[in-house]
C-alpha cells in the first residue's frame, strides 16, 4: 500500500512514529497524481513546487519539535474557487484564466497554519454550477471508480483526487449538494457545515446565502480533523457564526441506542434506483438493531425545494457573478465602448449552464417577475425551514439517500439540464434551511458503484451528526477502493 | 403663472469614517489613483463586506437631526447595475427598509419658516471615479477610461426629501440648510466642491390648484448652491414652456451645463431602469436597539432647532435666539458662559447679537479672536442693569473688553466712563441746575411738565454724560414736587 492511501489520522501518526516523513508522503500523493491525473482530471492545477518546499518545511518543524497538530505534513486538495495566494484560481471558467489572487481565503490560510499542506487546485463545475464536473471550462473530471462517469459536482475534481489517492483529503464548497453528491458517487464522507461555521472569506460565490466549505474525506474522523481546523468566527465574513463552537467529537461513541431517526418519506420512490434504495434500507435497519428507534417523517415542502433552489441560486449568482467584466482580472475580450468589451467578455469567457443561471437569476429578480420567482421562493425556504422544525420535534436526526443514483455515465445528462438538476434533489433543502448535512458511503451497488447515505442534523448539531455518521461508518465497514488505487 | 413647480431634492453625502464603508481602507480626498485600495473595495473574487460601525452610527445621527423614525432592523440590499467604476456591478445599498424615514427639515424663505419632509436617509457605498481620455472628457466620444477606486467603499448616505419644495429658492435653502446640519454634525466635509456632498434635483410643473404630479425630470451636475438654484429655475422655465406651448414632458434625466446656463437632455437611451434589488445576503440585518440609538442621540451635538428651543426658554426673544442660532460658535460659547456666570440670557443675547457680532465683522476679527469673556459679559450686563453704564457708554466698554483692555470695570474706569450712581454728588448736581434755571422751575410748578426733560438734559450736560437720565428724572420730578 502507497502512503496516498492512507487515511489523514494514519498519516498523521505515521509522521509523528517517524515511520516516513512529510516529503515522503507528498512524493506518494504526487506520484499518484502522475499516474492518474491523465485519465482523471482531478486537478486543475498542481502546486508541486510548493507542495515539496511545504512538506520539507513541515518536516523541519516537525523534527525540530513544532507540532502543529494533525495536519501538520498533510497533502490536501483545494476546490479551485477557493482564493489561494499566488496560486492561479480560475473555477474552472475562462473568465479567470490566469488569474491569481493576492491573497489566501480564511479556510486556506487556516489549513496552512495548521501545516496541511495544499496539493493543488481541483477541478469543479464552472463557477460550482453543475452537478457532474462537466460544466468545467478545462475539461471534465472522471470518476475513479469508473473513468466512464462523472464524479459527481460540483466538487468532482475534489471528490476524485481524494478517492484517487491524489490528497489525502479535500475542501469543496456546496451550495445544494457540491460536497456530499459528489462524495457520495466516489464512495468518501462528504460534509457540508452549519452555515456561517466556515468562513466564506475567499470562496468566490456562487449563492452566497447557501455556500459552505467543507471537508472530503474517506473517513469521518478526517472530516473532522479538516472541520476542525477551518472552522471557527471571522471577522472578515459578517455571516459567520460569532457564538460559541460546538466540540464536533463530544458525542462520539455513544452509538444510536435511544436516537430517533426520521426517514424522509418525500426522499425516495419514482426516480431512485433500487439499488441505493436497498441499500439505505439495509443501513436503517442496522441501525435500528443498534437501538435506534426509526420512523418515517413527511416533509411535504422537500418536494418544491428543487424549484426553490433554482431560483434563489440563479438570482444570487447573477448579482455574484457580475463583476466578471473584464474591468479589473481576467479574461478581457475587446470591444468599441466599455459596454461591448463588458458583453464580449462575459459572452466569451462563461460556459452555457453559467450563462443559462444568470439568465435564470436576472430574469428572477426582474420587475414584475420578482414577486411570482424570487419573492416565491423565499417564501418557500421559510417553509422548508418550518418543515425542518416540525421534523426534529419528532426525531433527532433526518436519513435519506445522498444522491438518487449512483456515478451516472459522462454525456448522460449534458443535455438535459433538468435531469442534471435532479442529482442535488436529496442534498438541496439542507442548504436551504442552513443545517448540517454529511455523506457517508455504505456500499456498492452491483455494477461496484458506490452508494452515500445522507444524515441531516438541526443547525449547530455537529457533535450528533458526527455522532450518527460515525456509527454508520461502523456499520457499513465500507473498505472498498477504486481500481486505478490498486493497480 | 398658472403653473406651480414641484420640487424634491436627493442628497448624497460621503461621510468622514476613517475606514470606508465595508472594508478597512482609508477615506481620503486627492490621493494618488488606487492607493486607497483592497479586494474587497475593488470587487475581488471572494471578498466579503463588513459594515463600518461608525458609518451606522453616522447615519443614525443624521436622522435624528433631521427628526427622522430611526428603523430598529434595517435591511442592506444590493442595487444591480453594469459601470465600469462600479467594481462589484451592484452597490450595496438599501431600499424598502432604510435607516431612516419621515422626517422634516425647517427652512426659512423670506421670514416664512415651513418643514420640508424628509422621505428617507440611507446607507450605502460610493462608486470609483471614471476619467475619460480625449474626446472632451465625454464617455461616449472618449478614446480611453481610466479608473480610480480610491473613493469606491466610501460611506454614503442617500437623504431624499418629500417634493414639499415650491420654488429654487427654497430648494438651495434646504439644500443648505443640510448642508450645514451635516457640517454641524461633524459627520461629513460636506464641501460641494470635491464632490463630499452632492446635490440631484427632481423637478416638476402642475396647474396651480392640483394635486397631481406633472412629469418629472432629474437634474444632475449642479456644482455649487448658485447653479442648484439657477438649474431648477431655468427647469422650471423649460418646462412651463414647453407645456404653454402645447408640448409634452418626458420622463428623463438632464445635466446642467453651467457655462451655456441650461440643463440638456441626456442623449443615452434611457429604458427604465430595473436594478433588480434583492437582501444582500452577504450580510445580516442592522440592528439598531433603543439602548445603542440613545448612546448614539447623547453623543449628538446640539443641533439648530434644540439650541433655538434652549435659547427661547432662558427668556431671550425669538427673533435674537434665531440671530444667535446662527451666530458663529465662538459667539454661541461665550453666550452659554456669559449665562452660566449669571448674565440676564435676554440682554447677553442683545449684547452679542446686535453689538458684538457687528463689531467683529466691522473690525475684520475672527469671532474665537474676540477677548471678551462670559466672565467679562455677565458684569457688563450687570452694570447695565445696575445703571453704572449707560446703554452708551457700555457700548464703549465692550469694545475696550473685545480689545483685551481688561474687565467690564476696569475699562470702564479707564475710559472714565461710570455713571453717577452716588446719590449725594447726584442731588449736588441737581440742585445747581434748579438754582441756575428759576424759570423753568417755575413753568413746572405752573402745570408744564414737560419741561422736566430740559432740566433733566442740563444736569446730563453738567455731569458730563455720566449721570442716569432715568434717575435723575426721577430726582428731579421729588425734589419739584416735594415743595
Amino acid at each position: 500500500m502507497s502512503l496516498a492511501d492512507l487515511t489523514i489520522a494514519e498519516a498523521a501518526k505515521g509522521l509523528r512514529r517517524g515511520a516516513f516523513g512529510a516529503r515522503e508522503l507528498i512524493d506518494a500523493v504526487l506520484e499518484r497524481a502522475a499516474k492518474t491525473e491523465a485519465e482523471l482530471h482531478a486537478y486543475l492545477t498542481i502546486d508541486h513546487e510548493g507542495a515539496r518546499e511545504a512538506a520539507a518545511r513541515a518536516d523541519e518543524e516537525l523534527a525540530s519539535g513544532v507540532d502543529r497538530g494533525p495536519l501538520h505534513g498533510i497533502p490536501v486538495a483545494l476546490k479551485d474557487n477557493l482564493c489561494t495566494e499566488g496560486l492561479e484560481t480560475t473555477c474552472a471558467s475562462q473568465i479567470l484564466a490566469g488569474y491569481h489572487p493576492p491573497y489566501d481565503a480564511t479556510a486556506v490560510r487556516k489549513l496552512r497554519e495548521a501545516g496541511a499542506i495544499p496539493v493543488g487546485k481541483t477541478n469543479l463545475d464552472e463557477f460550482a454550477m453543475g452537478s457532474s464536473t462537466e460544466n468545467s471550462a478545462y475539461g471534465p473530471t472522471r470518476n475513479p471508480w469508473d473513468t466512464d462517469r462523472v464524479p459527481g459536482g460540483s466538487s468532482g475534481g475534489s471528490a476524485a483526487a481524494v478517492a484517487a489517492g491524489s490528497a489525502l483529503g479535500a475542501l469543496g464548497s456546496d451550495t445544494g449538494g457540491s460536497i456530499r453528491q459528489p462524495a457520495a458517487l466516489c464512495g468518501l464522507v462528504g460534509m457540508k457545515p452549519t452555515y456561517g461555521l466556515v468562513s466564506r472569506y475567499g470562496l468566490v460565490a456562487f449563492a452566497s446565502s447557501l455556500d459552505q466549505i467543507g471537508p472530503i474525506t474517506r473517513t469521518v474522523e478526517d472530516a473532522i480533523l479538516l472541520l476542525e481546523a477551518i472552522a471557527g468566527h471571522d471577522p472578515a465574513d459578517a455571516t459567520s457564526w460569532a457564538g460559541e463552537l460546538p466540540d464536533f467529537r463530544s458525542e462520539l461513541g455513544r452509538g444510536v441506542e435511544g436516537l430517533r431517526i426520521g426517514i424522509v418519506e418525500e426522499l425516495s420512490g419514482d426516480g431512485y434506483e433500487p439499488a441505493v434504495l436497498a441499500a439505505v434500507d439495509a443501513m436503517v435497519s442496522s441501525l435500528e438493531a443498534e437501538g435506534a428507534r426509526v420512523q418515517e417523517v413527511s416533509l411535504p415542502t422537500f418536494d418544491v425545494a428543487l424549484s426553490a433552489y433554482y431560483l434563489i441560486a440563479p438570482a444570487e449568482a447573477s448579482a455574484n457573478l457580475a463583476r466578471f467584466d473584464g474591468v479589473r482580472y481576467g479574461l478581457r475580450v475587446p470591444g468599441a465602448t466599455t459596454e461591448e468589451m463588458m458583453a464580449r467578455t462575459r459572452a466569451e469567457g462563461f460556459g452555457p449552464e453559467v450563462i443559462r443561471r444568470i439568465l435564470l437569476g436576472t430574469y428572477a429578480l426582474s420587475a414584475g417577475y420578482y414577486d411570482a420567482f424570487y419573492g416565491q421562493a423565499h417564501r418557500v425556504r421559510t417553509l422548508i425551514t418550518r418543515d425542518f422544525a416540525r421534523a426534529y420535534e419528532q426525531v433527532d436526526v433526518l436519513v435519506s439517500p445522498t444522491s438518487p443514483t449512483v456515478a451516472f455515465p459522462v454525456g448522460a445528462r449534458t443535455e438535459d439540464p433538468l435531469a442534471m438538476y435532479l442529482s442535488d434533489i436529496c442534498t438541496i433543502p439542507s442548504n436551504l434551511a442552513g443545517h448540517p448535512a454529511i455523506s457517508i458511503p455504505i456500499g456498492l451497488d452491483p455494477a461496484g458503484l458506490p452508494i452515500g447515505f445522507q444524515v441531516m442534523a438541526p443547525a449547530l448539531s455537529e457533535p450528533l451528526l458526527f455522532r450518527v455518521a460515525a456509527e454508520v461508518e461502523r456499520l457499513a465497514s465500507f473498505d472498498a477502493r477504486p481500481e486505478v488505487v490498486t493497480p | 403663472m398658472t403653473w406651480e413647480p414641484v420640487i424634491g431634492i436627493e442628497v448624497h453625502v460621503e461621510l468622514r469614517t476613517d475606514s470606508k464603508m465595508f472594508c478597512g481602507c482609508a477615506v481620503s480626498f486627492g490621493e494618488e489613483p488606487n492607493v486607497n485600495v483592497c479586494p474587497v473595495c475593488l470587487g475581488l473574487p471572494g471578498s466579503l463586506p463588513v459594515p463600518n460601525r461608525r458609518a451606522i452610527e453616522w447615519i443614525t445621527e443624521i436622522g435624528l437631526a433631521l427628526n427622522c423614525q430611526i428603523s430598529p432592523v434595517s435591511v442592506f440590499h444590493r442595487k444591480n447595475y453594469f459601470y465600469a467604476d462600479l467594481p462589484k456591478n451592484y452597490q450595496i445599498s438599501q431600499y424598502d427598509v432604510p435607516v431612516a424615514h419621515d422626517g422634516w427639515l425647517e427652512i426659512t424663505v423670506d421670514g416664512e419658516t415651513r418643514r420640508i419632509g424628509i422621505e428617507r436617509a440611507h446607507m450605502e457605498e460610493d462608486t470609483g471615479k471614471s476619467i475619460h481620455l480625449g474626446g472632451g472628457g465625454r464617455i461616449h466620444s472618449a478614446e480611453a477610461t481610466l479608473l480610480d477606486f480610491n473613493r469606491a467603499g466610501v460611506p454614503l448616505v442617500e437623504v431624499v426629501s418629500r417634493p414639499d419644495l415650491r420654488s429654487a429658492v427654497e430648494a438651495r435653502v434646504y439644500a443648505q440648510e443640510l448642508r450645514a446640519l451635516v457640517a454641524e454634525l461633524g459627520v461629513s466635509d460636506a464641501r460641494l466642491e470635491e464632490g463630499s456632498i452632492r446635490f440631484d434635483a427632481n423637478v416638476s410643473v402642475r396647474r396651480r390648484g392640483t394635486d397631481e404630479f406633472g412629469t418629472k425630470v432629474e437634474i444632475k451636475n449642479m456644482n455649487s448652491f448658485r447653479s442648484l438654484e439657477r438649474a431648477i429655475d431655468f427647469e422650471i422655465r423649460r418646462q412651463v414652456d414647453v407645456l404653454d406651448g402645447g408640448g409634452e414632458l418626458v420622463q428623463e434625466t438632464r445635466h446642467w451645463d453651467e457655462e451655456a446656463g441650461v440643463t440638456r437632455g441626456m442623449r443615452t437611451k434611457e429604458g427604465s431602469s430595473d436594478y433588480r434589488y434583492f437582501t444582500e445576503p452577504d450580510l445580516v440585518p442592522m440592528v439598531i436597539d433603543d439602548a445603542w440609538q440613545a448612546e448614539i442621540r447623547a453623543a449628538m451635538p446640539e443641533l439648530p432647532a434644540d439650541r433655538r428651543a434652549r435659547y427661547l426658554s432662558l427668556g431671550v426673544d425669538p427673533q435674537t435666539a434665531g440671530a444667535l442660532v446662527g451666530a458663529p460658535p465662538a459667539f454661541r460659547r461665550l453666550f452659554d458662559e456669559a449665562v452660566d456666570a449669571g448674565a440676564d440670557a435676554k440682554a447677553a443675547a442683545n449684547w452679542i447679537t446686535g453689538e458684538l457680532v457687528a463689531w467683529a465683522r466691522r473690525e475684520e476679527v475672527d469671532p474665537a479672536e474676540v477677548a471678551v469673556t462670559g466672565a467679562g459679559l455677565a458684569e457688563l450686563v450687570a452694570m447695565v442693569a445696575a445703571a453704572e453704564l449707560s446703554a452708551s457708554a457700555a457700548k464703549d466698554v465692550l469694545d475696550g473688553m473685545a480689545r483685551g483692555e481688561g474687565s467690564a470695570r476696569e475699562v470702564a474706569e479707564r475710559r472714565d466712563l461710570l455713571q453717577i450712581t452716588d446719590r449725594g454728588a447726584l442731588e449736588a448736581v441737581v440742585d445747581e441746575v434748579l438754582a441756575e434755571h428759576p424759570d423753568a422751575v417755575e413753568r413746572y410748578r405752573s402745570g408744564e411738565a414737560k419741561v422736566v426733560g430740559f432740566l433733566v438734559g442740563q444736569v446730563m450736560r453738567a455731569s458730563g454724560g455720566k449721570a442716569d437720565p432715568r434717575a435723575v428724572n426721577e430726582l428731579i420730578r421729588s425734589k419739584l414736587d416735594e415743595t
